[in-house]
């Protein structure tokens, strides 16, 4: 009996019992003899100048080792280029400790090293800092006026300005049947995954280091630290097994790392430098962003014009740009569009991408419009996306690889009882309560990198397999794990995967959704070939069963390759390891997206997602009692940690729609409630049902493994369909998230 | 956090002289909010008197015709106490609907009692604020101040007084026990907390480094009428934007006894005596409730990110009069009313 395929099948988490037993260790958590730690000291005015910097009374503490600051850092990589890591937007980067002025409030600008954590923190208190205060500007809304285009840089290959006009917008909204239009706010957002950046620094000597950091990119890490302290690179190693979360924060290398290398080559000891809950708060963060949209359509509900502007925050320093505008005319067809995208440089740190960055923004827009349509049309929500279904990229006019979102509508539907919805707003009641059903599309574009894998037979006949790729929570390890055991037909047993670690093959950065395309396919693809290799020994040994067999005529397994034709000619991967005198076997490869044929297609996921609330009539108190998303993304390799996926971007629909926000005090300049009480996220009373549609979706053109990621689709269509849902309960449309009771009073 | 001694108290009059023999001497109970104060450099005591091993007595006895909580004893404890549950559940659910369960496994009723404002400046040592450091401003007046209070506030200060607990106590009207260098004192709830007014750094009227022992509820507990009601940004594990509590005494379809506190809008658990008189002798209706609110809020003054809250808190108000009238309406979490 031959071995099940591993892909298709829910497999809990390999890493899960490490995990919540708390044996798994984290950046932070390597300990060696002689650590110091390294407390960050962050700037208090938003922007200026430091004048005086005096470190004497915590110099003065007994344990404390180094205060190091602009005035007395090493001398660094003299280029900016130096400092640009592969996620960095076009502009200068950000240097940590470079001279004495003061760009954001919080930016880090010294580093207490001493032999404690809670020393270390303590001192920090005692340095004082004298400045001198400029004027600074942190609003984006008092400050639209002066938006500007973004300038363009290499960043911006994996995320393309706003496509060209098409036909004529203004004549067309003018003479349209059916109107809608709306401004769309959004404020500042920050990740907090829950596990504190930190960097464990082991100095090796002689210019070489073991970095122990929170990251979603060992390679990337590494390039950086090479680059700015003139290390050789093999000389730089990244380690990152496991990740806290990190939905986008762990994209660029962080402050941290850099103080934290800084101070072991300077120290030539170990030092480990851990943020605390409120510096989490002093870097990327999605941006605030102001979104106008004007949607017009015919009186049988065809869209005839589309026009979506966004307006979005980015730092003095760099050119962070979002996908925002760009997805209603993947998802619909119309003869007159016209997408605008602007940023305002505002006194504030370069925003960074967070889950489903740009989409979970633009959709909401997008598909709160819609919704405002439907109802002037008179048009069943459902109905009036399916009137708009659009068979191919309407943007590019190319086909999609695959496109099941229409599956997702009759799923979703179906499941989510959405016929029982009656058309009038506030027509649906449960006691003192108002009920709403809402829906909304999600689009996320299905990317692919290239990326480098190994992988081997060892004496016992089993495969190793390995990448520098980390394991930011999302099932990683899992799922790679599936797709390496199904090249050879093995068990999952019989593998193991190894990851986070920069010293193994190359892995671009986890993020985009990309990583199963990316990562995976240069798993299957170092398989493949590692299969040829073995077939090709193990033809070559005295007395092969296997004779003159072609490639095509055998099969792997059982970790045994077989003739097809004579299931008992077969020889065991060990033996052809023996016969290779006992040395492993292997084989890496580098794995590019098969650019050629791609181009000539559009790649997506889609998502529908249904929502009901509930909203206290009098009081506004708003509950998200039901909701099922639909999900299309191709072939799904692990049900059950997919699932987590999508429930968790559904939590943070919520989230995003009713309950995060950074709030800033735009007289300081800085962020206000920087902590996990006063910034809210869902608690376990905010979440009721949830429920996850994955619907058949066959691809063979958008990658070897046929798969689309599902890391951000699962938050692309739920805000929007809350939003709709309380609209349609309230018959009042708030278009500013988050959504507060007292909008709905 | 700076360096501090640390003192268990042996008893109360260990734990009173231990805390007056140095001038930044403080109490440490639960330690919930004082080490987050200390985390933060708001607070920087030179000695911590751990009262903890002072929670000998017993959560709740039996006094005088009505119950004695001891001071010691955690929030859990205390909502979860069956006399509490039967006797007084008002306070029972005011509690549970404040914190974490976590928080509240910890949290003391003294504690409870003197845990400080949650204004976003008065947590951040690098803004300005009265409440922290007396003349340097308020920030919050111009700032953010979606979560500060409407009622009582001053030209210095419009820091809300955040515990659930203490407007139940201030529904029932307990009093509390204190013991300091001075003696021991009895301290109507009413007269317990403070308004900002000139001098916003004094939260209460307890004297320097005098300890809270324990706190009387009086025989009557409302068990029959009752509710309470919080209205926050998140379903749990979030500060009031509003809170009421509601207790009725009926005779008939008239209402004989009401009491009506708010948290969540003032310095202190905000009670306006006016407002309960009027509804002494009348039917128990919407249009009673609403004029009653109206009293208890004449006066409101609101701010540039809180002006929702006199609407809010009339509502409020409404609603949980009529969810006291029927007390099994009520949900966990001091949810609205289905
Ligand atoms: C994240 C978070 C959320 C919260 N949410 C809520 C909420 O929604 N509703 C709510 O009501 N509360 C909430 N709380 C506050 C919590 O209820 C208080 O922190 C707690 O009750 C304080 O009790 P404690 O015993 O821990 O006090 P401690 O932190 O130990 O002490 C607080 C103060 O009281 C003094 N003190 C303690 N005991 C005595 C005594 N016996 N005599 C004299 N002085 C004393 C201390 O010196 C100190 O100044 C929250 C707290 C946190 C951290
Ligand atoms: S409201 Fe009170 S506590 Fe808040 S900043 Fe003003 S003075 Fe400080």
């Amino acid at each position: 009996m031959s071995t099940q395929p591993a892909i298709g099948q829910s497999i809990s988490r390999l890493e899960g019992f490490e995990k919540v037993t708390g044996s798994a260790k984290y950046a932070g958590e390597y300990n060696v003899p002689d650590l110091l730690y390294g407390y960050v000291v962050n700037s208090t005015i938003t922007k200026g100048e430091i004048l005086n910097f005096n470190a004497d009374a915590a110099l003065a503490l007994p344990g404390v080792i180094k205060v190091f600051y602009y005035g007395n850092r090493p001398s660094l990589a003299w280029f900016n280029m130096q400092y640009a890591d592969m996620d960095a937007p076009p502009g200068t980067p950000f240097r940590p400790l470079q001279d004495a002025e003061i760009k954001y409030n919080g930016q880090p600008i010294a580093l207490v090293v001493a032999e404690s954590f809670e020393l270390a923190k303590y001192a920090a208190t005692l340095v004082k800092v004298d400045y001198k205060e400029e004027t600074f500007t942190t609003d984006l809304i008092a400050n639209q006026a002066s938006a500007r285009s973004p300038k363009v840089g290499l960043a911006t290959a994996l995320k393309p300005p706003p496509p060209k006009p098409v036909g004529d917008f203004e004549a067309a909204y003018d003479t349209a049947f059916a109107k809608a239009s709306g401004k769309f706010i959004h404020g500042t957002e920050h990740h907090n995954p829950l596990e504190l950046f930190a960097t464990t620094t082991i100095y090796e000597g002689k210019g070489k280091v073991t970095i122990y950091d929170k990251t979603q990119g060992t390679v990337n890490c590494q390039l950086y630290v090479g680059n700015v302290f003139g290390l050789h690179f093999k000389d730089v190693r990244v380690i990152s097994p496991y990740v806290g979360g990190a939905f986008g924060s762990g994209l660029r290398p962080q402050y941290q790392l850099f103080l934290s290398v800084m101070a072991a080559l300077e120290l030539k000891r170990a030092v480990r430098v851990t943020l605390d809950r409120t510096q989490m708060f002093s870097f990327g963060h999605r941006p605030p962003t102001t979104q106008f949209t004007r949607f017009a359509a015919a009186a049988d509900g065809s869209l005839r014009a589309i026009n979506h502007t966004a307006i979005a925050e980015t730092s003095r320093f760099e050119d962070y740009t979002e996908v925002v505008v760009n997805w209603a005319h993947m998802l619909y067809p119309a003869k007159n569009t016209l997408m605008e995208y602007k940023l305002v440089p505002l006194d504030v740190f370069s925003p960074l991408d967070m889950r489903a960055p740009g989409g979970s923004t633009g959709l909401h827009a997008v598909e709160s419009t819609m919704d405002a349509l439907s109802y002037q049309l008179g048009i069943d929500p459902l109905e009036f996306r399916l009137i708009n279904y659009a068979e191919k990229d309407e943007s590019t006019g190319r086909p999609y690889s695959s496109k099941e979102l229409r599956k997702c509508y009759e799923e979703g539907a179906a499941r989510f009882g959405w016929s029982e919805r009656l058309p009038q707003p506030r027509s649906m009641k449960r006691g003192n309560k108002l009920v709403g059903y809402g829906m909304a599309t999600g689009i996320w574009e299905a990317m692919q990198l290239p990326a480098r894998a190994k992988a081997l037979i060892n004496a016992e006949g089993k495969l190793e397999v390995s990448s520098a790729v980390t394991d930011i929570g999302t099932g990683t390890l899992t799922v790679m794990t599936q797709i390496a055991a199904d090249t050879l037909g093995l068990a999952m047993d019989d593998v193991t995967f190894s990851y986070g670690d920069s010293k193994m093959a190359f892995a671009p950065i986890q993020g985009g959704s990309f990583t199963v395309a990316t990562v995976g396919s240069a798993i299957k693809a170092a398989g493949l070939a590692l299969a040829k290799k073995l077939f090709r020994k193990a033809k070559q040994m005295q007395n092969s069963p296997l004779g003159k067999a072609k490639f095509e005529d055998v099969e792997f397994r059982d970790g045994l390759i077989a003739l097809k034709a004579q299931p008992k000619a077969v020889i065991a991967l060990k033996d052809i390891v023996s016969a290779n005198k006992g040395r492993a076997i292997q084989s890496t490869n580098f794995n590019l997206p098969k650019v050629m044929k791609l181009k000539n297609y559009s790649r997506a996921a889609h998502s529908a997602a249904f929502v009901e609330v509930e909203v206290d009539e009098e009081l506004g108190v708003i509950n998200v009692t039901r909701a099922v998303t639909a999900v299309a993304a191709g072939k799904i390799i692990n049900p059950k940690t997919a699932r987590s996926q999508i429930l968790g971007g559904m939590v943070w629909s919520i989230s995003k729609a009713l309950r995060e926000e950074t709030i800033t005090d735009h007289n300081f300049g800085k962020y206000m409630n920087q902590n996990l009480g006063e910034y809210h996220i869902p608690v376990h009373a905010d979440i009721h049902e949830l429920d996850v549609i994955f619907v058949e979706e066959k691809d063979d053109i958008v990658n070897e493994l046929g798969s689309k990621g599902i890391g951000e689709i699962g938050l692309a269509a739920m805000p929007a369909a809350i939003a709709n849902a309380i609209f349609h309960a309230t018959g009042k449309r708030i278009n500013r998230f988050p959504i507060h009771l007292d909008d709905l009073m | 956090m700076h360096n501090f001694r640390y003192k268990a108290a042996t008893s109360v009059s260990d734990a009173v002289v231990e805390v007056n023999q140095s001038a930044e001497g403080q109490f440490v109970a639960g330690g919930t909010n004082v080490l987050d104060l200390m985390k933060y450099f708001v607070a920087k005591p030179e000695v911590l008197v751990d009262v903890n091993p002072l929670n000998s007595l017993p959560v709740v006895s039996e006094y005088k015709e009505g119950v004695r909580l001891s001071a010691f004893a955690t929030n859990a404890d205390t909502a979860y106490h069956p006399i509490i549950e039967k006797r007084y559940p008002l306070l029972s659910k005011a509690i549970l609907a404040g914190a974490s369960a976590q928080i509240r496994n910890m949290a003391t009723n003294g504690g409870n009692l003197l845990q400080r404002t949650r204004c976003y400046y008065f947590y951040d040592v690098n803004t300005p604020c009265n409440k922290r450091e007396p003349g340097t401003g308020c920030s919050a007046i111009r700032g953010y101040n979606r979560m500060m209070a409407i009622m009582g506030t001053s030209e210095h200060c419009i820091a809300v007084f955040p515990s659930d607990m203490c407007v139940a106590l201030a529904a029932l009207g307990a009093v509390v026990n204190t013991d300091g260098m001075q003696g021991k004192r009895e301290i109507p709830f009413a007269d317990f907390h403070r308004l900002p007014g000139d001098h916003p750094e004094k939260d209460n009227n307890l004297l320097a480094g005098e300890l809270i022992t324990g706190i009387d509820l009086p025989a009557e507990g409302f068990a029959e009428h009752y509710a309470y009601l919080k209205l926050r940004d998140r379903n749990s594990y979030a500060f009031a934007l509003v809170s009421v509590a509601v207790v009725f005494r009926l005779d008939g379809d008239l209402i004989s006894e009401a009491r009506i506190a708010l948290g969540g809008i003032a310095h202190k658990p905000w009670r306006v005596l006016d407002a309960e008189l009027y509804l002494q002798g009348k039917s128990a209706t919407v249009d009673h409730f609403a004029a009653a609110a109206e009293i208890i809020l004449q006066g409101a003054k609101t701010f540039e990110f809180n002006s929702f809250k006199p609407e809010l808190a009339r509502r409020a108000i409404i609603r949980c009069c009529k969810m006291a009238l029927s007390p099994d309406t009520q949900l966990p979490g001091a949810q609205p009313s289905a």
